[in-house]
């Protein structure tokens, strides 16, 4: 089935099977590997990208599901020269990552949570992060990652609140 | 864990949805917001021959109030509902659904045609005396949230039925409790106390098979009981099963604390 819908900016037109999750089509058509995958039924969030700007789970859509639409991935959060966005940048500094399966869906999740929510404190980050599951960090260091780049996209100069 | 082949169609309005399941001969499944069906395709627990994607069929997103209730349409996001406020606790139950890619996803019809006995809409359409529009071959009927649970994850809609909306009443006062793991999880049991029409209704979701009435706590408290008694009486008429998450003295006891909590928000003591 054809589809065309745009990815991180760009017009990609494809030809696929109705059983292609959006995941599958993103990774193997499309060749963007930093979506992962991980549980493949919903559960860890490695898939999660945004669709017109809300989070879903690229492994519970269609790629013929996407036509149309606007679809934002991991290598969308990279600046024009190839710089790393600022939650990339805190989830280096605050050691937000060990392994790095889990980091593409931590970070399209934290994007969503500092978009609607730029003030978003401690408590608000763990809950909304908890639909990610990591295996390796323990989790402290995303929490720190995602309030630090918080700060930075507010252009706070004395970090994190404390709140 | 990939999904078998399929045939996909984008249905442009509800007609074209049920012309597709009547010729589907019971192999078709409507697509919603995919958030219970493709873990169950991709689980290989269900292979359906055709889905059909209501995602784009116009109008059915609709929340609006409507004399003493709230007609929510089938393609309600969650999200949606805890965004709006006509229906304070449809926001406060959605709240509890998931998490947000899930909630972004995931619509009320599907979540009440899913009727999965651990899921929070199917326990606040029973607990508001909710009524649900069903389209068919045959033009468009009514049901009672009540009637359309069977057993868990089976309704009495029809293989060509689809849900088109779910008018939930506005109660005069109520209060919601839910104990899961981690808030995002399924619940191990809620429990939800509404005044509707003057009488107070107790419902618990996540212990029996469907969401169901607790007529022993309803009696109690109609009768003036306490809070606690009431939660008492709604611990003994459960029949709760022991998996890993919890004993069967647990999960009772559980209940009743989540009856007891329900009363207390609903101003019950
Ligand atoms: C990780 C995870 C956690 C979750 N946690 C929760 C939770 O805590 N609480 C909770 O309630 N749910 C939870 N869910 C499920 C979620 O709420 C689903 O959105 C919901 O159960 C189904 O809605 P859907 O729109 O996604 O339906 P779909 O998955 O598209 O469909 C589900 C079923 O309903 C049928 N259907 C869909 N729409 C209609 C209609 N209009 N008429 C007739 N039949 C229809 C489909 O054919 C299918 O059989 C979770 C899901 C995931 C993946
Ligand atoms: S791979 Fe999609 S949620 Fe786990
Ligand atoms: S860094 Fe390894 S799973 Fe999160």
């Amino acid at each position: 089935m054809d589809v065309t819908f745009s990815v991180n900016g760009e017009r990609v037109s494809l030809d696929v099977e109705p059983r292609r999750t959006l995941a599958d089509a993103l990774r193997e058509d499309c060749g963007l590997t930093g979506t992962h995958l991980g549980c493949e039924h919903g559960v860890c969030g490695a898939c999660t990208v945004l669709v017109d700007g809300q989070p879903a789970r690229a492994c519970l859509m269609f790629g013929v599901q996407a036509d149309g639409c606007s679809v934002t991935t991991v290598e969308g959060l990279e600046g024009e020269d190839g710089e790393l966005h600022p939650l990339q940048e805190a989830f280096v500094e605050h050691h937000g990552l060990q392994c790095g399966f889990c980091t593409p869906g931590m970070l399209m999740s934290a994007l969503h949570l500092l978009d609607t929510d730029p003030g978003a404190g401690r408590e608000t980050i763990r809950e909304e992060m908890s639909g990610n599951i990591c295996r390796c960090t323990g989790y402290q260091g995303i929490v720190d990652a995602v309030e630090a780049a918080g700060a930075a996209l507010r252009g706070d100069a004395d970090g994190p609140s404390s709140s | 864990m990939k999904c078998a082949p399929f045939d996909y169609v984008r249905a442009g309005s509800v007609e074209e949805v049920v012309k597709v399941l009547a010729g589907s001969d019971g192999d078709g499944k409507i697509l919603a917001g995919g958030q219970s069906l493709v873990p169950v395709l991709a689980l290989r627990m269900a292979r359906p021959s055709v889905l059909v994607d209501v995602n784009r069929i116009p109008g059915l997103g609709a929340i609006r109030p409507v004399d003493g209730a709230v007609e929510v349409g089938a393609l309600a996001r969650h999200s949606a509902l805890v965004a709006q406020t006509h229906h304070p606790l449809l926001a406060e139950a959605a709240t509890w659904i998931g998490h947000t890619a899930i909630r972004s996803r995931g619509t009320a019809g599907g979540s009440i045609a899913h009727a999965d006995p651990s899921a929070e809409l199917p326990v606040v359409a029973v607990g508001t005396g909710a009524t649900v529009s069903v389209a068919g071959p045959e033009g468009v009927r009514t049901t009672t949230a009540e009637e359309l649970f069977v057993s868990a994850l089976v309704t009495s809609l029809g293989e060509d039925e689809m849900i088109t909306s779910i008018r939930f009443p506005q109660p005069e006062r109520w209060g919601f409790a839910e104990f899961a793991r981690r808030h995002g999880d399924f619940a191990l049991v809620m429990a939800l106390v509404a005044e509707v029409d003057g009488a107070v209704r107790v419902t618990i979701g996540g212990v029996g098979a469907v969401p169901a009435r607790a007529a022993e706590a309803e009696q109690v408290l109609a009768a003036g009981g306490t809070a606690r008694e009431a939660a008492a009486a709604a611990a003994a008429g459960i029949e709760p099963t022991a998996d890993l998450h919890g004993s069967v003295p647990f999960r009772r006891a559980m209940a009743a604390e989540m009856v007891r909590r329900a009363c207390a928000r609903a101003g019950i003591d």
